[in-house]
């Protein structure tokens, strides 16, 4: 089982992140769950959303306390709360940002990647909502969901122009990322 | 069809397909997507139904009663405090013998105030003449509506059911859910066909003034259809299963249970926490086992018994206490082993009380101090320094 957890402020779009990649992997034919932290939700608090996928059902319930994969979202974040909290020394750490990983001098073995995806976001679809764009780069970065699959499903969710726009962002980062892979 | 939905959308799906008349509900958090999922499939022409606004809880719960009165199949769902409004409500409901289904996002209580998730809301009226069912999952929810509506309007029983889901934990979780079509639930649901309605030709009064000479005969046959009710539902999840090959138990379901010395007893979506912890707990020799709990009322004693009678001992793991006495499940636990000769040692937990996470580093951890000696009213979790 490969667990996430995406660490954002309200309106960044956290749970929909979440919930696009859980969607993707059951399209990919995996199982999966997503879920967010049910905190009040407010504008630019801290929020945090889970998910998970597997070979097989997927029947805990529990917060993700030990991610393979971590996203954060807006990297003052880290300062703030411990986001790194229980990350696997073989996962992996994704942050929005144009600084380089070593910047951050995060206190983990896990591999730490960033990637412009607000700048991304903003050039292709034109608002500076990036959840689209790191759940191409995620994937872009492990491998764990087919690109096919996200912007299939970031489509569905968001049919017309603007899934088609997101689909080109997730498509623009996974390909980044994949270098990299 | 396999679908990738949000539990609120796999309830409102489940309901949909059951075709109810009459939908009313005042929103509340977490059950509000419940309703707003199905305003919209209303709305948009895919479920022929009335959905009715109203003021409160208290208007909702009135609703559905006159729905159901009158000979329609009517849908509510809330949660908590909603539910608490309800209440009074909700007595009337199972008095006048209406079989409604209410679905309850299962939330904490006030105060102080809380949205999340425990069974505070729904234990409250385990003595108020409804059936009680708990889910597991989204599946499972899904499917529970259908068999919810065969349960109560079987005629012998003719009695209001509450399907609970854990707020949030369920309501709010995405995963895959194999919907029930429209054709294969009108196959598996007869329509409503109610021993009496409210009709302008032949009118009659409901609810009326039930004096000393009446009263206690009308609880008798409550208390009659309610054990009833039990073989029912086993039947009804018989006939899902032979139709569309989902199974969860029938009243109790039992996970690795065989060879188990000590066993955890549960109600909801816990049990899939519990279960993975299970599995981790007999890859290190542990043996452990499960039993949920899919109905609470009629509770099922007899069938509780004999899943633990030879069990060493049983945590009872609750989301809900009677303050000022235990856990409402353990206490009836307890006292259907009055009269046996074996019993297990049984200890009483609370966790996950306004919506505490429960890890399952959590129950594996009670699972060993268990082991190691009974445990007495537990509050799993504790925060010390803040009592």
């Amino acid at each position: 089982m490969k667990e996430i957890r995406i660490h954002g402020r309200g309106g960044q779009g956290a749970v929909t992140a979440a919930v696009l990649l859980a969607d993707a992997a059951f399209h990919d034919g995996k199982f999966s769950q997503a879920f967010p932290s049910f905190g009040s939700e407010r504008m630019g608090a801290p929020v945090q959303s889970f998910c998970r996928v597997d070979d097989h059902r997927v029947r805990t319930r529990e917060q993700v306390y030990t991610p393979d994969y971590l996203i954060i979202q807006d990297w003052t974040l880290i300062s703030a709360i411990d986001c790194l909290h229980g990350l696997k020394e073989d996962g992996l750490c994704l942050i929005d940002s144009e600084k380089e990983p070593g910047e951050f001098k995060l206190d983990t073995k896990a591999r730490v990647v960033t990637i412009p995806a607000t700048a991304i976001a903003r050039e292709i679809i034109g608002r500076p909502i990036q959840n689209t764009t790191l759940v191409g780069a995620l994937c872009g970065a492990t491998g764990l969901i087919s690109v096919d699959a996200v912007k299939q499903s970031v489509q569905n969710r968001f049919p017309g122009p603007v899934g088609e726009k997101n689909a080109q962002a997730v498509q623009k980062a996974f390909d980044l990322m994949k270098g990299g892979r | 069809m396999k679908e990738f939905i949000e539990g609120s959308m796999a309830v409102a799906r489940g309901v949909a397909v059951c075709r109810p008349h009459v939908v009313s509900a005042y929103p509340i958090t977490p059950q509000t997507h419940i309703v707003e999922h199905l305003s919209e499939l209303v709305a948009d022409g895919i479920l022929d139904s009335q959905f009715i606004n109203v003021e409160s809880e208290f208007g909702a719960a009135s609703v559905v009663l006159g729905a159901a009165a009158a000979g329609g199949r009517a849908f509510s769902a809330t949660t908590s405090q909603g539910l608490l409004l309800m209440g009074e409500v909700l007595y009337n409901i199972s008095g006048m013998r209406l079989p409604l289904v209410i679905t309850v996002a299962n939330r904490a209580v006030s105060a102080p105030i809380n949205i999340w998730n425990d069974h505070s809301d729904a234990m409250v009226f385990r003595d108020a003449g409804w059936i009680m069912l708990f889910a597991e999952d989204n599946q499972e929810v899904h499917d529970m509506h259908i068999q919810a509506y065969k349960i109560g309007e079987t005629r012998e029983i003719s009695l209001p059911v509450m399907v609970n889901m854990d707020g949030f934990i369920l309501t709010h979780a995405y995963e895959p859910v194999d919907t029930i079509s429209q054709k294969d639930a009108d196959d598996f649901l007869p329509p409503f066909d109610p021993v009496v309605k409210l009709d302008v030709d032949n009118p009659l009064t409901m609810g009326p003034l039930g004096e000393p000479q009446w009263y206690l005969e009308t609880r008798y046959r409550i208390q009659q259809a309610m054990l009833e009710a039990k073989p029912v539902v086993k039947q009804v999840a018989k006939e899902f299963k032979e139709k569309f090959g989902r199974w969860y138990g029938d009243v109790i379901d039992g996970y690795r249970m065989d060879d188990a010395e000590i066993v955890y007893v549960a109600m909801g979506s816990i049990c899939g926490t519990i279960k993975d912890t299970i599995d981790e707990l007999r890859d290190k020799g542990e043996k452990v086992g499960l039993l949920k709990i899919r109905m609470f009322r009629p509770f099922p004693g007899e069938e509780i018994i004999d899943a633990l009678k030879d069990k060493q001992k049983v945590i009872v793991l609750e989301k809900a206490l009677s303050l000022g006495a235990s856990g409402m499940l353990s206490d009836e636990i307890k006292a259907a082993f009055y009269a046996t000769p074996h019993r297990p040692e049984i200890s009483s937990t609370f966790a996950g009380l306004g919506g505490r996470d429960i890890s399952k580093t959590s129950l594996a951890d009670l699972y060993h101090k268990v082991k190691g000696e009974r445990q007495d009213n537990m509050f799993v979790d504790l925060k010390e320094e803040l009592v």
